[in-house]
């Protein structure tokens, strides 16, 4: 279902959607013509959970992500073009090119730290919901992470401290791999846990914790919308698990695009290869927003159409403003070591 | 000018910074060890209940909480208690706070402060005595302050509180007990090493408590006409080599003295850098007095036997010397 909120607010969503899915496509497309280097991953198949959550956040909110951040930082309404250029490692990338796809974190939207490093974002969210608390300032810290993230030991440390301090901390598990096939077909393997579904171990530590269809964009803003206010209220730390199914693209370790994004998919899958049209059919959280917002009248296809150009212009422009970003100065490299101490 | 002791000083120093700043929290509360001064810093945590937490036993958790809350705006003081439990933490510590500046390109500070106490305590064996300077100092983006007097801890850990940077605060429950004087009103900057004793024949670099011995060596040999320079580099990171390299153009000859493990140490690297920048200054080689590089044994003539003894040092002085 689409969230109950007004029609501009849910084209809004909607754009920020096919935002997301455009730009990581365009991104596949220019990684296979061998354009940058490096390895990157997607958030396709995750943008109804991303772009609902995030509008709920107040601009002073405290964000982390981890290596999947794309979709979180242009949710938060960062900017293609530096995104781009930050994983092309340019020098008007948000982090000047020192970070790369994993690390972009553009501090102007909220964003104090994307980690590489699997679960380490949770102490670290912990950590500013700690400051947040401590000098009541009303924001919460939000931690956004995948499901292999619990198999770490810094988790369960970080929901001990949040429990025991009443931190203002959400912690947001999105677990991609439900129904995931795992290394058995030779796919990217996702969780492996003594502990399922995954609620139950932030349960064990007495952090509320729910589960919801992470393809449904109203059942994470209910979700969201609930615990938001609670750990705004003073209500400690909250767990929110969204599902979603492992997009077929990200099969192997280096995605590729079965079929790009266009409005008609989400009424007609007949033209996608038979064995991922499946997926685009039940489970593409993009295609089923266009559709839901269609069969509620809030939009019609023309709409839909017109805004799906916008967003392909706006990539286009931004491929191209990365690309004639250069890359930085050599001496950049022995920059921002060390913040100067006065 | 007032004497304190080392303990006092240090305490000192964390009731100013309460005071001072209100930014400043205490993770962990356990800067005193198991000594009795431990009792002193009671009153800080009574004074402050708000700002001084009692973490559970989980340094990767809290080490992570700390620096968060230093991206945040605080400037939190965490507290492992032994050197050898930053191993617990080192994710926390060396690839999420050492890196975030420099990952984000300015945009992220995290001015935390890691304090631990390091080194060969009686009887710590292989898992409470660890040195983790040498191998923090492989890690670009943290400061390392040893200090090893009563002004030094009190001044330098001002400092590492309000550097913008995450840095670790490096004391040695050896030195606790010693004296010395400490201005009322001082500032002791990072990145400036301390001629402890001035002398002219040799050069002995050294931090912590090893800085003790060496001090009390150089006495003995005075009484035998041998002159040796004393000095503390006080932080590695920043290190100070304009001093270091002023006393090693006077003396020609160094014996570089440090309580980590031998291979790729702290004296390892002291002495690369003296040989690079002043080889011809050099009358003779670097001789380092590092600790075996063994685990840490219990029993205590062996733990006696692997450290950086005044024996060692004297002989490595002697050999220098020629």
């Amino acid at each position: 279902m689409i969230p109950a909120l007004p029609k501009t607010q849910l084209l809004a969503q909607c754009r920020k959607m096919l935002l997301v899915r455009h730009f990581e496509e365009a991104l596949i497309g220019l990684h296979h013509e061998g354009r940058f280097r490096g390895h990157y991953h997607v958030y396709i198949g995750q943008e109804a959970t991303g772009v609902p959550a995030i509008s709920l956040l107040q601009p002073d909110d405290l964000l982390f992500s981890t290596h999947r951040n794309h979709g979180h930082i242009l949710a938060r309404g960062g900017d293609p073009g530096r995104l781009l250029a930050e994983i092309l490692g340019r020098r008007d990338g948000y982090n000047r090119g020192k970070g790369g796809s994993f690390h972009t974190s553009p501090r102007e939207l909220g964003f104090l730290q994307c980690s590489g490093v699997v679960g380490g974002i949770l102490p670290l969210g912990t950590g500013a919901a700690y400051a947040a608390k401590s000098r009541a300032s009303g924001q919460i810290a939000v931690c956004l992470f995948g499901d292999g993230a619990l198999e770490e030991g810094a988790v369960p440390e970080a929901f001990n401290l949040a429990s025991l301090w009443k931190l203002p901390v959400l912690y947001l598990c999105e677990n991609n791999g439900k129904y995931g096939a795992g290394n058995a077909v030779g796919a990217m393997q996702s969780s492996t846990m003594a502990v399922y579904p995954l609620t139950d171990l932030p349960a064990a530590y007495k952090i509320p914790a729910v589960q919801v269809d992470g393809t449904d964009a109203a059942a994470v803003h209910e979700a969201l919308n609930e615990s938001i206010e609670a750990i705004r209220s003073g209500g400690g730390p909250r767990f929110i698990e969204t599902l979603s199914v492992r997009w077929p693209g990200s099969e192997t370790n280096w995605p590729v695009v079965k079929a790009p994004t266009a409005v008609d998919l989400a009424w007609d899958v007949s033209g996608i290869p038979e064995d991922v049209r499946a997926w685009y059919r039940d489970s593409d959280p993009v295609l089923r927003f266009m559709r839901e917002l269609v069969e509620s009248g809030q939009a019609d296809k023309a709409e839909l159409e017109t805004l799906n150009r916008s967003v392909l212009d706006q990539i286009n422009a931004a491929v191209d403003f990365a690309f004639d970003s250069p890359y930085p100065e050599l001496s950049e490299a022995e920059t921002d070591v060390f913040a100067e101490n006065r | 000018m007032r004497q304190l002791a080392y303990h006092e000083a240090k305490l000192e120093a964390l009731r100013e910074l309460m005071e001072e700043d209100d930014r400043v929290y205490l993770i962990g509360g356990t800067f005193f060890s198991l000594s009795p001064h431990r009792l002193g810093f009671a009153a800080v945590e009574k004074a402050y209940p708000d700002r001084v937490a009692a973490p559970p036993i989980s340094e990767l958790g809290f080490c992570g909480l700390a620096t968060g809350a230093a991206m945040a705006g605080l400037r939190p003081v965490v507290d492992l208690t032994t050197g050898s439990f930053l191993f617990e933490a080192w994710p926390q510590v060396c690839n999420e706070a050492a890196n975030v500046l420099y990952m984000s390109g300015g945009q992220v500070r995290a001015p935390v402060v890691f304090h631990m106490l390091h080194g060969l305590r009686g009887g710590g064996a292989a898992q409470h005595s660890a040195s983790p300077q040498a191998m923090l100092w492989n890690c670009p983006g943290l400061e390392i302050v040893l200090p090893s007097s009563p002004r030094d801890v009190k001044g330098l850990l001002k400092s590492a509180v309000a550097s913008e940077n995450p840095t670790v605060f490096i004391d040695h429950s050896g030195l606790f007990d010693t004296e010395g004087p400490v201005p009322e009103a001082d500032h002791v900057p990072l990145g400036q090493a301390d001629v402890k004793r001035a002398g002219a024949d040799v050069t002995l670099i050294g931090t912590s408590l090893a800085l003790h011995r060496a001090l009390g060596v150089a006495e003995v040999l005075a009484r035998e006409g041998i002159d040796v320079e004393v000095v503390d580099p006080r932080t590695l990171v920043p290190f100070d080599l304009d001093t270091v390299m002023a006393s090693v153009e006077k003396t020609g000859r160094v014996v570089v003295v440090d309580e980590t493990h031998q291979s790729c140490g702290v004296a390892a690297e002291i002495a690369a850098r003296i040989v690079e920048t002043g080889f011809d200054k050099l009358k003779g080689p670097i001789r380092r007095v590092a600790t075996l590089d063994v685990p840490v044994p219990y029993s205590q003539p062996l733990e006696e036997h692997i450290g950086p003894s005044e024996g060692r040092i004297t002989a490595a002085i002697r050999e220098s010397i020629g």
